[in-house]
């Protein structure tokens, strides 16, 4: 436990600072026991797990920058699990009060179960509803791979507004996936 | 969408992050909002003229401004605490319990020392009836800067957070209205201006699940 605390601790600071492959090994090692944490909390509504896991996976990159190094990761990523896992249980019993309790929308639901390792929503449809200026700079930096300096050239923005962008629009996602969940 | 895929997009071209960030936000906001502040302070309601001169060696003056200036700095604490995930509160909120407790103690024992017929202007002054509003719009620009900052950090006790934001805002707006305000006497102040930075607190209260869910 305590070892993979501080493996994932120092491979999120490599991040911090730019290290995209050691993010991207915080991601990955984090994201399994995100669903296992999401999972036995979710027992009860198993076709929302992968949604939330990659909820949470956006919300962790997009608040990247609150977390404090003095403090023990496992603080801060469990704060925000907890925080996001009852924000969707909250959604949910806002849009389950105004249907009826017996609508077969759960079970179609339930029917989707099928790929767990997938989540119902489609990054393609999400970006479509995003203005250029971040959908852009998504499109080519984090999505085609390209450098910022390539992405603000194809889209005649500066660099720090491709950066901008990305920030944004990356925000702009979490609301979207709120809302439509 | 599988999960790798998600993984990958997010970490792909991924930039530092200035450590520098968060405290630079901090310090644009407050300054920002003192400036406006002081700005609505002097321009319309007049800096006191007294301030020139002999207020500055009247100790009240001190114990008023010490006051508002330690309840300031808790809030400010509270509220940088209240923004990340997973950091405790601590001890912010005893900490303006114990301030408000000791100027209620203080404030009563001048009450009581007073002659009978001097005690309601103790506690009303002359300004007793809008001090608390006026104290409320003094802080609406350093309510709205330090939503401002909250909004780009992540709180995840939302009416806490916004509580503290309003709390904040609102002892640092007495803070400055003081420099307006004629009033001396711990009951006064003990009172109104405690009352001023409530009205942005329970706002704050409301809006913070409003504003600043992420």
């Amino acid at each position: 436990m305590q070892l993979k605390e501080e493996r994932l601790r120092s491979l999120l600071l490599g991040g911090l600072v730019g290290d995209a492959s050691a993010y991207h090994i915080f991601l990955s090692e984090l994201t399994a026991h995100l669903r296992s944490f999401v999972r036995r909390r979710l027992a009860h509504l198993p076709e929302e797990v992968e949604d939330l896991v990659q909820e949470l996976l956006l919300a962790i990159h997009n608040q990247r920058h609150t977390y404090d190094s003095a403090q023990p990761l496992t603080a801060w990523v469990q704060a925000i699990a907890r925080y996001k896992l009852i924000d969707l249980l909250r959604r949910r019993s806002r849009t389950n009060g105004l249907h009826d309790p017996l609508d077969d929308d759960y079970d179609l639901l339930a029917a989707a179960d099928g790929d767990a390792a997938e989540a119902r929503y489609d990054l393609a449809k999400l970006l479509q509803q995003l203005p250029d200026r971040q959908r852009l700079p998504i499109l080519y930096v984090k999505i085609e791979g390209r450098s910022v300096a390539d992405a603000a050239k194809r889209t005649c923005m500066s660099e720090s507004a491709v950066k901008v962008g990305i920030h944004r629009g990356l925000k702009a996602l979490a609301g979207r996936i709120r809302s439509i969940a | 969408m599988k999960t790798e895929d998600w993984v990958s997009m997010l970490a792909t071209g991924v930039d530092a992050i200035d450590p520098k960030r968060t405290a630079r936000r901090h310090f644009l906001a407050i300054t920002g909002g003192l400036l406006a502040a002081l700005a609505f302070t002097g321009g319309i309601l007049r800096f006191n003229p007294a301030l020139s001169n002999r207020m500055l060696l009247e100790p009240m003056f001190w114990v008023r401004e010490a006051y508002c200036a330690a309840l300031a700095l808790l809030g400010f604490v509270a509220v940088t605490r209240l923004a990340r995930p997973g950091i405790r509160l601590g001890l912010a909120p005893a900490g303006v319990v114990t301030v408000v407790v000791v100027m209620w103690t203080f404030a009563a024992t001048v009450l009581l020392r007073a002659p009978a017929q001097n005690r309601s202007h103790l506690l009303f002054g002359t300004s007793a009836a809008v001090c608390p509003f006026l104290i409320a719009l003094v802080a609406v620009p350093l309510f709205i800067a330090i939503l401002w900052v909250l909004r780009d950090l992540a709180p995840t006790r939302l009416r806490l957070a916004g509580a503290a934001a309003g709390f904040a805002a609102g002892s640092l707006g007495a803070l400055v209205y003081s420099l307006h305000c004629p009033e001396l006497a711990a009951p006064f102040f003990g009172t109104w201006y405690l009352l001023g930075m409530l009205i942005p607190t329970s706002l704050g209260a409301w809006l913070g699940p409003r504003l600043m869910r992420w």
